[in-house]
């Protein structure tokens, strides 16, 4: 039961990662229908960002407060990866527009593998360790007089951070899509963007706005991964972009709750998997149980159902 | 070529109006403002690790200022200059981006246009590949002309093996995804299956490399109906995902069933091909000895080029012959309307799983090749990059075109091995410039700028497998690409 407990603990934490990286997957898919591929790399870029920029406010400026540096840290991070996200979409996406639906795909590809070795040319093949942050871990069985020795039940500060973040910035955005007129026309696009143009709303402004959006969500991802772990590597976007990727698709692409979900639940079976049978098969069950979703339930748990017109 | 405006990834839509300083002050200080913000923490900075293994910052100002003055000057020229410039402009640009690839892309595939196939277009390509197809049998005597034995072995090799195994490959992911418009993100599955299959089969039963190529292509084909079954449902991305995640499993159980695969570490010592069970080697009865010439390791990497050659070719024979039949009108049939075709009583089911079975078959064959050629397997070379690659070889070529992916496998695996050819700049750049690590820097951009520049891609006429008294080339924006 401590165990179970405690699984359950890290497992919320590495799905919030998850879901905050999936929803960028989900947003772009919804609104142009295709498969970002980069977003992967773009969440590592991000964490390299972050690394830096905490580094510059410690080592440079000086800053002694680490509650402001977290904040400027992740604001910064945000907007930073949100210039890229929109300049990558100015670039490499938006010409393809309309074009067939393998061109973009090929194109993100290229922007995937683009990104991931020009992060390698700047700052080098090795793996970067994070400063050490003072982390208080709080231990949840103490005041209950339970298991003695064999588990106890462990809350860390960052664990409650990355929860406590992941929750808020998803409150906001949520709010900001259901209940702003950007959310409104982002809507209206993803239904129809041809009819969304002609009523008068920008859809390239808003396509470029989903895409620093999405950014800026793995951006936090970004944040929260450096702070987690404490260690980062140009290689690092890929299995983390696969497996939000693979969230996004389980929890039904397009769909904003779904991505969330979907994230949590990916964590949640990677780390029950590690903790009760083996580490070596958790992305295979992972990938096995989107294999096994997907054949059983096409459209995701909370996608709708494509129909198909004729 | 004409300036039509094909492609303008740097270009504003409001780039029309008449050059004037002020508005093109401000443009150009806006998008050096961009390379600036993009440039600000990642280049500026570089976070290295000291002696006591604690990051510490090294700042690059002048790098990162460098680029925004650069993007500044390039985009206030582009926008004071005529609009006929403007065209070059973007070239210059693009090219600047996407390298060495994006420049060979564009002088390969001169010959073709992306406007509507003209006759003197349709002779160019007729002629086009069996000119190509001779040079490609000549080559290794070519180059072994030229260089003598040891100055030829890393051409032929590195070259030329290299970017046949990848010309194989893509043709055998074009009856999936070209042919049968299905997307297939996890092809190299098939290809760790070819490969294992034969590390497996002649390490420990000691099959010779003629026996185990055919079954291994039949494991192969064998796993594409196995994993081809249950996803028959799945269209569209859900099929790309399903296979991407098939081809993850693969990997992952090659890494981790140790017994079996031996992990991370490999298979190493499988056996070298055999001159039709004469080995290679230095020996009284090696290849050498018997043909009376003095040994060299040349006639074996020759032996390899003839080898994969002749199973591309068979690979391409086999797929234009299959387009004539019922089943690969069937394939195209599914790509072009799955409902139409299922309303006509086509077998969906077996459609698709021929497909899958027969591209992954091809995979196979390239597999145990590209094992008997490494001597050595491990997982290492089945990532999805390598499935990356191959999908994009396939869209690049123009989906469905032989020619078309033939070229661009030579773009693609040539270019970033040209890139190890630079070293003549370190003598501008100094000693510390390496040129090799911008390799596959310039190989993302690359894909990137050739997909702008040619969507369609580099080959855009497909032939007809029907036709009405003469064959006519037809454009290739009129083929779709299938659901899925």
């Amino acid at each position: 039961m401590d165990n179970f407990l405690q699984q359950l603990i890290n497992g919320l934490t590495l799905g919030s990662i998850y879901g905050l990286i999936a929803i960028g997957y989900t947003m772009v898919y919804g609104i142009i229908g295709m498969v970002n591929f980069a977003h992967g790399d773009l969440f590592m870029l991000s964490a390299f960002i972050a690394l830096i920029l905490f580094m510059i406010l410690t080592q440079i400026l000086h800053l002694g407060s680490l509650p402001i540096a977290f904040f400027v840290v992740l604001v910064g991070a945000m907007a930073l990866t949100g210039l890229w996200n929109w300049t990558i979409e100015r670039l490499a996406y938006r010409p393809l527009r309309g074009s067939f639906r393998l061109a973009p795909l090929i194109s993100a590809i290229g922007m995937s593998i683009f990104l991931s070795n020009f992060v390698q040319v700047v700052q080098g093949p090795r793996n970067k360790p994070a400063p050490q942050l003072p982390n208080h871990v709080f231990n949840l069985t103490d005041g209950l007089g339970g298991a003695k020795g064999a588990y106890s039940v462990t809350l860390s500060v960052r664990q409650i951070l990355i929860m406590v973040v992941t929750t808020v910035l998803l409150a906001a955005f949520w709010y900001l899509v259901q209940h702003t007129s950007l959310g409104r026309a982002q809507r209206a696009c993803e239904q129809d963007r041809k009819m969304a143009a002609l009523l008068g709303i920008d859809v390239d402004a808003t396509i470029s706005i989903t895409f620093i959006i999405g950014a800026a969500l793995a951006a936090v991802a970004g944040v929260m991964f450096v702070m987690y772990y404490g260690v980062v590597n140009f290689a690092d976007g890929f299995v983390p972009g696969v497996k939000a990727f693979t969230a996004a698709v389980l929890g039904g692409i397009g769909s904003l709750p779904g991505a969330v979900l979907g994230g949590l639940l990916i964590g949640l079976i990677e780390v029950f998997w590690s903790s009760y049978f083996t580490t070596d098969y958790k992305d295979v069950a992972a990938f096995m149980i989107l294999a096994i979703t997907l054949i059983f339930m096409p459209s995701g748990i909370l996608g709708r159902p494509e129909v198909e017109k004729v | 070529m004409t300036a039509a405006p094909q492609s303008k990834p740097l270009a504003d839509p409001d780039a029309k109006a008449a050059p004037s300083i002020v508005p093109a002050l401000r443009n150009a200080f806006a998008a050096a403002l961009v390379a600036f913000g993009l440039c600000f923490p990642i280049i500026s900075y570089h976070a290295e690790s000291n002696i006591n293994n604690e990051l510490v910052l090294v700042s690059r100002w002048p790098l990162s200022l460098g680029i925004a003055a650069v993007v500044f000057l390039f985009f206030f020229f582009r926008q004071v200059s005529p609009p006929d410039w403007r065209v070059w402009f973007d070239r210059v640009g693009a090219v600047a981006a996407g390298g060495m690839g994006g420049a060979l892309a564009e002088s390969a595939a001169e010959g073709e246009g992306t406007a509507a196939p003209s006759k003197a277009r349709t002779r160019f390509s007729e002629w086009f590949g069996p000119f190509a197809l001779g040079v490609v049998i000549l080559f290794p005597l070519i180059m072994l002309g030229l260089l003598g034995p040891n100055g030829s072995l890393k051409w032929i090799n590195n070259y030329g093996i290299q970017i046949m195994i990848y010309v194989m490959l893509g043709w055998g992911l074009n009856i999936v995804v070209g042919l049968a418009g299905l997307l297939d993100l996890g092809y190299v599955a098939f290809y760790a299956v070819g490969a294992y299959s034969y590390a497996l089969l002649s390490t420990t039963l000691g099959l010779s490399f003629w026996i185990c190529l055919p079954l291994a292509g039949i494991l192969a084909a064998m796993w594409g109906v196995i994993l081809g079954f249950p996803v028959l449902r799945l269209r569209g991305d859900y099929l790309a995902i399903v296979t991407l995640a098939f081809g993850e499993i693969i990997r992952l159980v090659l890494i981790n069933w140790v017994d079996f695969t031996n992990g991370y570490a490999g298979i190493s010592g499988i056996p070298h091909v055999t001159f039709f069970g004469i080995p290679f080697n230095d020996e009284d009865n090696g290849f050498s000895a018997i043909f009376h010439l003095p040994f060299s390791p040349i006639y074996r990497t020759i032996f390899l080029f003839y080898l994969i050659l002749a199973l591309a070719l068979l690979t391409n024979f086999i797929t234009l012959r299959l387009r004539r039949l019922p089943i690969g009108r069937a394939w195209e049939a599914l790509r072009e309307d799955e409902i139409a075709c299922r309303s006509l009583g086509i077998n969906t089911t077996n459609t698709k799983l021929t497909a899958f079975a027969l591209g992954a078959m091809f995979g196979g064959f390239a597999g145990s090749f590209f094992a008997v050629r490494q001597g050595f397997v491990s997982p290492e070379s089945f990532t999805f990059m390598e499935s990356a690659t191959i999908l994009a070889i396939v869209v690049l070529g123009g989906m469905g075109s032989q020619l078309g992916v033939a070229i661009a496998a030579a773009v693609m695996i040539g270019a970033p091995e040209l890139m190890r050819e630079l070293d003549w700049m370190k003598k501008i750049f100094g000693e510390d410039f390496d040129p090799t690590q911008y390799r596959m820097l310039l190989f993302g951009a690359a894909m990137v700028v050739m997909m702008i520049w040619k969507p369609r891609g580099l080959v855009s006429t497909r032939s007809p497998s029907i036709f009405l008294k003469e064959r006519k080339a037809v454009s290739g924006d009129l083929v779709k690409e299938g659901h899925g």
